[in-house]
């Protein structure tokens, strides 16, 4: 620590120089932490889904329905503890910029296979109660500034009612919360009995089907039963783990990893050359320093980490700026992208490598400086003064 | 062979010394077999020409190099022995140096600059500073504390180095031409204090210099031409 303030002053040196490569590593990590945040809104639900839960979809598409009947058949398949189902409403709620799902469920049994959706009693009970019922993430109630009690209209996009309204409008029972940061609370829940008896056409068949087995390290082979039990009929059959289920949607964006992975790398390497170019000077420039420094004791040792201490404050600092300005901006981002990107956040995870980031790429690019430094010959230096 | 230049109870001794630089495929012999002794409290001034190997042997002194051949006994420790951090260490605890443009860092205080050495000290912050504000006042430089060296005269610069010298209380005060900078008023008040540390603090200083009037102030001089040493001035 008692080096700390000739470090300090040394960087303050160059105010410009050191201003503007700061700047950078700023934006750099500010672009990490909104990349961590797309990355975590895309692929992030693959794990956070259940090891338990499979995903059962029409074989040839996901737009293709199911029979409501396989739910019963499904059931009885050895390794299924139950089966629910969901179909895709594809509602408007006064603004199609205004995005968030709405699905129709059975509310028992997916309040049982969804434990992540953390739902008071009273407001199940209510749910159970009422026909018309909605229950809504929190998200989307506080967007909106919903409160129980309240009617929401909403449009659907795919179905009409028996009188050819396509205007649906719902009484809001409940409003659940998440029990983890990633857990999706944008989605709207109506009764699938009020929607089937209501609606016009495709009535008694669903859009998917959720099933919660008795032993996750089963999954492959219930998955295999289900498909097996269901082929040959005229709705075929998909079934997988729900995290491959979600890792199949970001996928058809192309392999997010490798994308962000990518950008964040080219990103990276721009910031180590100008870092590094930055130190690179800041060390040539003080030849005579470091000579006089060495004259009156400082070893090699303490000279290399004199330069690498520099170079990382400079990282660490930049990088804390631009990571602490993430963590500010994507939740205002989140709100904007509620629907869109319900799961847009930044993981803590991600924050905490972004740091170690920084001090890695502080002794990268501080550790050729550093041993230049360190080869520095006394006598030589000293003549350059 | 040159003339040995004896001294009872030596500090510094330099026996048999030879400094060979090698510049590509040429090597220029700077020092050639050279004697010396200075003893504890004695004020040497070393001239000659330039060129003549002075700053050089002041390096071999400070520990800041090492002789191709030869000895140089610091306080009877071989210091042409020692390993590099051993010298460093060595260097830290033992010897001060001024140099000819002062060698302050422009980015710190006079007294940071002066604090400097005694960061390498196991000293706590309160009193690592007094022992600044002590070598501040020895210079006379107490008001002058909290400004950058580009505020400071260059005699004024010079004093912190000097200060930054002394502070750790070395063996040995190493100065390269420590008035080569300044004009013969600010030269005088450098003077004055190194002798004022040489008479009432019994320093031992070695000062490297090309002028007379600098070498005056001395307890004794000698002259260096071609790498060897001699009791008289370079005709």
């Amino acid at each position: 620590m008692k080096f700390l303030h000739l470090i300090w002053c040394n960087l303050k040196r160059k105010k410009l120089r050191t201003s503007l490569t700061l700047l950078s590593i700023v934006v750099a990590f500010i672009l990490f932490g909104f990349l961590s945040a797309i990355q975590q809104a895309l692929v992030g639900g693959v794990a956070l889904a259940g090891a338990d839960r499979l995903i059962v979809r029409e074989k040839v598409s996901i737009i293709n329905l199911l029979p409501v009947s396989y739910e019963a058949r499904m059931d009885r398949i050895p390794g299924v503890d139950f089966a629910t189902h969901q179909t895709w409403f594809g509602g408007i709620y006064q603004d199609p910029k205004n995005f968030f799902m709405q699905n129709p469920v059975e509310p028992e049994k997916f309040l049982k296979i969804h434990p992540e959706i953390i739902l008071p009693a009273d407001e199940e009970k209510a749910w159970l109660a009422t026909r018309t019922g909605a229950v809504v993430g929190r998200r989307t109630a506080d967007r909106f500034h919903w409160k129980i009690g309240d009617k929401v209209p909403i449009r659907s996009t795919i179905w009409s009612q028996a009188d050819g309204n396509r205007i649906w409008t719902f009484d809001l029972v409940g409003i659940y919360d998440g029990k983890d940061k990633g857990t999706d609370t944008t989605p709207l829940f109506f009764r699938y009995d009020y929607f089937d008896e209501a609606r016009q056409y495709a009535k008694g068949r669903v859009g998917w089907y959720t099933i919660r087995i008795k032993d996750p390290t089963q999954a492959a082979e219930v998955a295999k039963r289900v498909d097996a039990e269901f082929e040959n009929s005229p709705a075929e059959t998909k079934t997988e783990p729900e995290g491959a289920f979600i890792q199949g949607w970001a996928s058809q964006l192309g392999n997010i990893v490798l994308i962000v992975s990518s950008i964040l790398g080219m990103v990276f390497f721009t910031i180590l050359l100008v870092t590094g170019n930055t130190m690179a000077q800041a060390v040539r420039e003080r030849t005579g320093e470091l000579g006089v420094l060495k004259a009156i004791g400082f070893t090699n040792a303490l000279v290399v980490a004199l330069v690498l201490a520099e170079s990382c404050l400079l990282t660490v600092l930049g990088g804390s700026l631009g990571l602490g300005l993430a963590c500010v901006i994507t939740p205002v981002m989140a709100r904007n992208l509620a629907g869109l990107l319900p799961m847009f956040f930044f993981p803590v995870r991600d924050l905490l490598i972004g740091f170690g980031l920084s001090l890695a790429l502080g002794l990268v690019t501080g550790i050729f400086p550093a041993l230049q430094a360190m080869r520095l010959r006394v006598a030589d230096a000293l003549r350059r003064m | 062979m040159s003339e040995d230049i004896a001294n009872p109870g030596p500090l510094v001794r330099v026996e048999g010394v030879g400094k060979v630089f090698h510049r590509g495929s040429e090597d220029i012999h700077v020092l050639t077999d050279l004697n010396l002794q200075v003893p504890t409290g004695e004020f040497l001034a070393l001239m000659g020409p330039s060129g003549s190997g002075k700053t050089t042997l002041l390096n071999l002194i400070g520990g800041l190099d090492r002789p191709t051949t030869g000895s140089v006994s610091i306080a009877g420790e071989r210091i042409d022995q020692f390993p590099d951090r051993r010298l460093a260490a060595w260097r830290a605890r033992h010897v001060g140096f001024v140099f000819q443009l002062y060698n302050l860092m422009p980015v710190l205080t006079a007294e940071r600059n002066v604090e400097l050495p005694l960061l390498l000290t196991h000293l706590s912050r309160a009193d690592r500073q007094k022992h600044v504000e002590t070598a501040l006042a020895v210079v006379g430089l107490s008001h002058r504390a909290k400004h950058y060296p580009r505020t400071l005269s260059g005699g004024e610069q010079q004093r912190v180095g000097i200060a930054r010298g002394i502070v750790t209380d070395p063996t040995l005060l190493l100065c390269d031409e420590p008035t080569g900078d300044l004009d013969r008023k600010a030269g005088d008040e450098i003077l004055n204090l190194l002798q004022l540390l040489n008479r009432e603090h019994n320093k031992t200083i070695v000062m490297v210099t090309h002028d007379p009037h600098a070498s005056a102030r001395a307890s004794r001089t000698v002259y260096l031409n071609k790498g060897q040493l001699t009791n008289e001035p370079v005709k």
